[in-house]
């Protein structure tokens, strides 16, 4: 098969499971070479059925795990709404209710379960429900608007999840159990006992033991018959008895399925067809069905895997359970119900408070087997990887489950102990994400980075101790100091630059730091100077301090030319200037290339050609620009209300103004700005640092877009303002961001660095919470009033162009290094050699 | 040696490029008043640019930091501070009645 060919991989249902395996198939590069097409039949994107209790609170757009319903990648297509009606192994295609036919090259089932309804009179009538999706929860609430009552048959896990919705939507509630417990398959007699007091504390009637023979009425649900108990009167029903996979596709297509249902899957999770695979509670790996999200999740994972030619297999499952039921704690893991040999039972209780406590432990007593917890559940995050791991239990394993003094009971676990049990995460890969060279700061950016704690969250609090003990180890807090040579961080460094009026880096040096400086904080304190003094870059000993770009005024490139970037405010220009664009380029041999800022990058320039080429530009009227530099870059525009049918302000002299307000502006980071004439936002204002889109009645103000590798959209900072408080809002904003960011912080994490974050930068701004906006608008017009072509100012000054020669001994002879080749009519960089010789015949000029 | 510049046309804690014998040599001057040159070719970026890097210190070692990719290489060896398998070649250089003299690029020690 041709390498280039592009197969297909069609994922029939949209849960967690199926979702899960999509973002691994994402992240591991799996859609370079496959296009993925999910069919899910719910109306909605994948949404988080764990949490689904919490709808009647939060809405379906909280829970979902989509939200714009759509996957970024556009190698992924989602189909939403619609049913698969079948597949067919051999001509590989799938058929959907709508008519379609997709053909696959790969198949993968993630179809889910479904409630299991046992088969008693009645059980079809008006007011029945099942308990499984939103759509079910949704008729859940619309049929409670007129009943009193309501019970649901089976008292699991789900079942009281159930039991819960009832009792939030008022009606009184009763829970109808078969076995002589509550949660039969996770806590013991003991532990039940101390659930059904909880759970009747909160108004319920808990029937166990109690077999549901019927259920009554004629049209409508009037009531439970019960076996050998009085029956009960109920308008709602509920049918929550557990879960049967759904195989059904699997076995019209002729798949093997298990005894006890389900599509029966290798450990690969490959079906009895080859190119059929299963996953989530619709598979029963080795036979059995897993109906917990984790297990699918590893599933998802091993098949995203094999699909890339990987070796992860799928060897069972660690069925630990933590929920929180109605405000009850219950944890379950390991052998709880201590069914190993010889194992012994440590148990805690206390009725009054309602918790309950059970460690099983070896016969030896040495290591921990299992457990139940009722009623207080925050040692499960360490209990269960004692378990997983093996680790020798301590010399008083009943302090583990005594009432103890802080949240997380002190224990060293191993390295490869598992953390987080939803997402398979251990202590060392936590520790690994934020040790020296590691990508965290912190536990948050852990969850978000490991996916430790970002499926049930059990874990959270330990993974936060594992993070806060490593630190310590390490002797580590968090560190701000800018670099060897200074304890102190860039907003630190600004503030005694401005109290101490300090003027140049050997002052600064002689004050607060040790040695000599490096690429660090050298091009920091250049900018902290030019944000408060607005020299020129180049003006006596700042330029040594400066980066390469600000040293030439222009943009190094991969063979060590530059760019120049000619300042276009606005992204406006005449005919006659872009004529005189073309011109220099052509005349340089530059290359030439549209930007995303609206302006024309020049690329190749050498940089004895430099002041050559400004020369040109500042003659017809241009400033060359900065596309480099910790400074303001662009403020891009749409056409606005001159010439578009739909603006209702004029952007493209709004964005022109700001561009001239704000040049040569030295900052933490590069700074962008974007104008829109209106709320279709052409300009994308809203992914730049400041973005101001048009209103009717003025400019409404966004702060803190970001594009790059970490995209953020900006925020409304505040609607609806005229042009002068418009600018004084961004005069104050910009010199605060400039006073206080730290360097290279760009403003979306700034701002979510503060205190506060986005209310904070509105206090200072808009409110003016510190007394600052004085000070802030007054250094904003320091640096307007001040602001000269730094190009132009170079060209008149012999000693700073003196720097612009190829060598100091032969400025006429060009670097040997700088060779072009041709690509697609233009120059490009040609491939490096290694060091050049031109040989000792070349003439060098004496000094 | 032959005369490249004179010393007042380096910067403190500045470098230029020179070139010697048809190469590209890169000549710094320190805070501390002393004078080093090494190749002017980066040889992680691949490219002649070491002169127009940062000087500075890291701990007691002068060294200069590419103007493309950051790396530290100790003035006084040629040594990649950051990786321990690069290091650039230096050349004899000294200061006489103000001029500039670079000589013979070391061998490797």
């Amino acid at each position: 098969m041709s390498p280039h060919h592009r197969r297909t991989i069609v994922v029939v249902g949209h849960g967690m499971v199926s979702h899960r395996f999509v973002q691994a198939a994402v992240e591991r590069g799996l859609t370079e070479t496959h296009d993925i097409v999910v069919v899910g039949e719910e109306p909605r994107a994948a949404y988080d059925r764990v949490a689904l209790t919490s709808f009647f609170e939060v809405g379906a757009e909280a829970l979902s795990l989509l939200p714009d319903g759509a996957y970024d990648d556009p190698r992924v297509r989602l189909v939403l709404g619609v049913p698969v009606e079948a597949f067919d192994p051999e001509t590989r295609s799938v058929l959907l209710a709508d008519g379609e036919v997709i053909t696959y090259d790969e198949l993968v089932l993630a179809t889910g379960a479904a409630p299991f309804v046992p088969p008693i009179p009645g059980h079809d009538l008006e007011g029945c429900f099942v308990y499984r999706t939103i759509e079910d929860l949704e008729a859940i609430r619309a049929a409670a608007g007129t009943a009193t009552v309501g019970a649901v048959i089976g008292g699991g896990l789900l079942g009281l999840e159930a039991a819960n919705a009832l009792s939030q939507l008022g009606l009184e509630t009763h829970v109808v159990e078969m076995a002589p417990r509550l949660m039969a398959v996770q806590v013991d007699d003991a532990g039940g006992a101390t659930l059904t007091r909880h759970v009747e504390r909160l108004g319920l009637s808990v029937h166990t033991g109690a077999m549901t023979e019927r259920v009554l009425g004629e049209h409508r649900v009037t009531g439970l018959a019960l076996k050998d108990a009085p029956a009960i009167a109920a308008e709602i029903v509920v049918f929550s008895a557990g879960i049967r996979p759904r195989d059904a596709l699997a076995r019209a297509a002729g798949l093997a399925t298990a005894e006890r249902g389900g599509v029966l899957v290798d450990e690969r999770c490959r079906s009895s067809d080859p190119h059929v695979w299963a996953i989530g509670e619709c598979a029963a790996p080795g036979g059995r069905m897993y109906g917990l999200v984790a297990p699918g999740y590893s599933m998802a994972e091993v098949v995203a895997d094999a699909l890339l030619g990987g070796p992860g297999t799928f060897t069972g499952a660690d069925m630990s359970t933590k929920l929180k039921l109605m405000g009850v704690d219950v944890a379950s893991f390991g052998d709880a119900f201590a069914t190993t040999d010889g194992a012994l039972e440590l148990v805690y209780s206390d009725a009054v408070a309602g918790v309950y406590k059970k460690l099983v432990v070896s016969g030896d007593g040495t290591r921990l087997l299992g457990g139940v917890l009722v009623g207080d559940a925050t040692a499960y995050g360490v209990l269960r990887p004692m378990v997983a791991s093996g680790i020798p239990l301590p010399d008083n394993p009943e302090d583990l489950i005594l009432p103890a003094g802080r949240g997380v009971p002190e224990t060293s676990l191993p390295a490869e102990a598992q953390v987080c049990s939803c997402n398979d995460v251990t202590r060392a890969q936590i520790e690994a994400a934020v040790a020296e060279d590691g990508t965290c700061d912190g536990p948050a950016c852990v969850t978000r980075c490991t996916r430790a704690g970002s499926t049930c969250g059990s874990c959270k609090p330990l993974v936060k101790r594992i993070v806060e003990d490593f630190y310590a180890t390490q002797g580590r807090t968090v560190d701000r100091s800018i670099c060897e040579h200074f304890p102190l961080t860039r907003q630190e460094l600004f503030d005694v630059v401005a109290v101490h009026e300090l003027r140049s880096f050997d002052q600064v040096v002689a004050a607060h730091g040790t040695g000599r400086g490096c690429e660090i904080c050298k091009p920091a304190i250049a900018s902290i100077l030019a944000s408060q003094l607005n020299g020129h870059v180049l003006e006596g000993q700042t330029r040594t301090l400066q980066d390469t770009n600000d040293a030439y005024l222009a943009n190094i490139q991969r063979n060590g030319t530059y760019s120049v970037v000619p300042r276009i405010p606005g992204g406006e220009i005449t005919p006659e200037r872009l004529i005189v664009i073309g011109e220099v380029a052509r005349d340089f041999e530059l290359y030439t290339k549209i930007t995303g800022g609206q302006r024309i990058d020049l690329l190749g320039a050498r940089m004895e050609q430099l002041p050559a080429i400004w020369r040109r530009l500042v003659d017809a009227g241009f400033e060359s620009g900065h596309a480099y530099g910790k400074s303001l870059r662009t403020v891009k525009s749409c056409v606005g209300s001159t010439w578009c049918r739909y603006g209702v302000q004029d952007s493209v002299q709004l964005a022109i103004d700001l561009e001239l307000r704000y040049r040569g502006l030295r900052s933490p980071h590069k700074l962008k700005g974007g104008v829109s004439g209106c709320a279709r936002e052409c300009a994308e204002a809203r992914g730049k640092d400041f973005g101001v889109i048009a209103t009717e009645r003025g400019w409404n103000l966004y702060v803190g877009g970001n594009g790059g590798a970490t995209p953020a959209h900006a925020q409304l900072l505040a609607g609806d303002l005229d042009r002068e408080t418009l600018l004084r809002y961004l005069d104050r904003y910009l010199m605060y961001y400039i006073r206080t960011a730290d360097r290279l912080q760009r403003t979306a994490p700034w701002i979510d660095s503060l205190e506060g974050g986005l209310d904070r930068v509105r206090e200072v701004v808009v409110d003016d919470a510190l007394g600052l906006g004085s000070e802030l608008e007054a250094a904003m017009a320091r640096h307007v009033d001040t602001y000269f072509d730094e190009w132009q100012a170079t060209l008149e000054d012999p000693d700073k162009l003196a720097r612009f020669v190829s060598f100091v001994n032969a400025p006429g002879t060009p670097d040997p290094h700088i060779t072009f080749r041709t690509e697609r009519g233009q120059i490009a960089p040609a491939e490096p050699t290694g060091p050049v010789s031109l040989g000792s015949t070349i003439p060098v000029g004496a000094p | 040696m032959i005369a490249v510049c004179r010393l007042d046309q380096i910067e403190v804690e500045g470098g230029v490029a020179a070139l010697v014998d048809g190469a590209a040599v890169a000549i710094f001057r320190t805070h501390d008043g002393n004078v080093y040159a090494m190749s002017n070719y980066d040889p992680c970026a691949q490219a002649s640019v070491l002169a127009r890097g940062i000087v500075g210190t890291r701990g007691d070692v002068p060294y200069v930091a590419s103007p493309m990719h950051k790396q530290a290489f100790d003035l006084r060896t040629g040594q990649c501070l950051d990786d321990a398998a690069i290091r650039v070649p230096t050349y004899d250089v000294r200061v006489d009645d103000g001029l500039v003299l670079v000589g013979a690029r070391q061998e490797s020690p």
